[in-house]
């Protein structure tokens, strides 16, 4: 069997794995934002019909992984396997959300990256033989994170301009040998990067030292340089992560100022919308990689992305015992498929 | 790429903080000093309105002042419930959240939130999630107090 590992951390897919759809479902809030016309899917109401946060994010991941396997034209049957995760403890949102849909499932949890994190995963899956069809699908809400990492949604407090919003939101992707326009030619396995900062409220600067460290790793590993990409999209580091992101890089002789865009940045108004430093959560890059970037990829405006969900690796347990706040990126390669 | 040691790291850490709250963006802390002052004192002129209309109904000094709770409580727990709460705590940070108005929102915040885990585990357990510190420190500094003043009094610098 042929290697396919490149570098220390990387995977070149010697048959590039096709992205057969992507799918989105946001709430009211996103639907408002910059991005609004793009989603498939905007439900109105924060419950979405149900009684819980918990069980809004489940049936909103239940629709959006229904939406993505009708965009692809197969049935459930078909898929092989899901690789899921969402924010909550447990992962209950993703294991409720897919209860009703009789699919092999692996849950995943990588905070804010576990998008990329499935991603990768399901794209190994498919390249190892492992399954003909396979979704990958995180979702985020603004209400159960909320009430998972911060405080009940009716106290009045006020937060600091370095917070980020919660995306409500669900993005999957199906992913299999042939069929889409785009693929997935490669990955970068993102280490758990801890620069010891302490502050769960300033997530970005958390995430940032993740995102650059993956980055390097990752042109180094496939000997590119930042111009070989089109764009350069973060998950969710905001605009303060940003920042630190293009200083980081710079330290190390690398600028990807003109390629960088933040998934958080994008889905919001900042200013209009009073989300401070942008949007975060797995929903945010999920949503806009399959609303906003995989599209751009499929009709051939951006001919290869870097696509690098960020997550910040705390717990209300972490954050309470005093403990750091590291961050994980996963990158993944997607690039317009070639006709053959 | 050697292994630094704990020494290192620490010193690795201070530094990456202190280079974030550089770039990190800050709320006006005289713009937000101003706002806490005009609406807790606003909160204060509400309490005192009451005390001046039981006052003038008949009632005495505490039973003004309960009615002066009675009624402010009451009036943060409905706008907590008609999401009106959160939005003058964002406008006035600790302006809305010292006064006895702060406290009774974060008790009926928990108590929505927490209401769909169930009346035992949800709203009994998380009911005090916000303000049980308040209540555990304020109950346990009073005691302590107390003790101070039955010592003091023993020997006998109160008559």
């Amino acid at each position: 069997m042929t290697t396919q590992t490149k570098g220390r951390q990387s995977i070149a897919f010697a048959q590039p794995v096709s992205i057969l759809s992507g799918a989105s479902m946001v709430g009211q809030k996103e639907g408002e934002g910059p991005l609004g016309d793009l989603f498939d899917c905007i439900c109105q109401d924060p419950m979405f019909g149900t009684e819980s946060w918990e069980q809004a994010e489940s049936t909103m991941q239940k629709e959006t992984a229904q939406l993505a396997l009708g965009k692809a034209g197969l049935t459930k049957e078909q898929i092989r396997m899901i690789f899921a995760g969402d924010l909550l403890a447990q992962s209950i949102a993703s294991s409720y959300g897919l209860v009703d849909l009789e699919i092999p499932v692996y849950g995943l949890y990588g905070a804010c990256s576990t998008m990329g994190e499935a991603l990768s995963l399901a794209a190994m899956a498919v390249a190892g033989g492992y399954g003909e069809y396979i979704l990958a699908l995180t979702s985020s809400h603004f209400g159960s994170a909320e009430k998972e990492f911060r405080f009940p949604l009716g106290y009045g407090n006020q937060r600091p301009l370095s917070a980020t919003w919660t995306v409500t939101g669900s993005g999957a992707c199906v992913l299999g040998r042939k069929g889409g326009k785009a693929c997935i030619t490669g990955l970068t396995t993102g280490k758990i990067i801890d620069y010891g900062l302490k502050d769960s409220m300033n997530m970005g600067a958390c995430m940032a030292p993740a995102a650059c460290d993956t980055i390097l790793r990752h042109l180094q590993d496939f000997c590119r340089q930042p111009e070989d990409y089109d764009r350069i999209i973060t998950g969710d580091l905001g605009k303060i992560g940003q920042r630190i992101l293009f200083d980081l890089l710079e330290e190390k002789g690398c600028d990807i100022r003109q390629q960088h865009m933040d998934c958080g940045l994008e889905i919001f108004d900042a200013e209009e919308q009073d989300t401070h430093a942008g949007g975060s959560g797995c929903g945010c890059a999920a949503t806009v990689f399959a609303s906003y970037v995989l599209p751009k990829v499929e009709t051939g405006e951006w001919k290869r992305v870097l696509f690098i969900p960020t997550g910040a690796l705390l717990s209300k347990v972490s954050f309470n015992e005093g403990q750091t706040v590291p961050g994980i990126a996963q990158a993944v390669v997607v690039e317009q498929e070639r006709k053959a | 790429m050697g292994k630094m040691t704990q020494e290192e790291k620490q010193k690795k850490a201070e530094e990456y903080e202190q280079y974030v709250k550089e770039v990190t963006p800050t709320h006006s802390l005289p713009m937000n000093m101003a706002k806490a002052f005009l609406v807790g004192g606003l909160i204060c002129v509400l309490g005192q309105i009451i005390l001046h209309v039981a006052g003038n109904y008949g009632l005495d000094t505490k039973e003004a002042g309960s009615w002066c709770s009675l009624l402010l409580i009451f009036g943060s727990v409905l706008l907590t419930g008609c999401n009106i709460y959160p939005k003058i705590g964002k406008f006035a940070g600790a302006g809305a959240l010292v006064p006895i108005t702060g406290f009774a929102n974060s008790v009926a915040a928990s108590a929505i939130e927490y209401k769909k885990e169930g009346q035992v585990f949800g709203i009994g357990c998380k009911i005090f999630t916000i303000a049980g510190p308040v209540v555990l420190y304020g109950i346990f500094s009073s005691w302590l107090l107390g003790v101070v003043y039955y010592i003091l009094k023993i020997m006998g610098v109160f008559v």
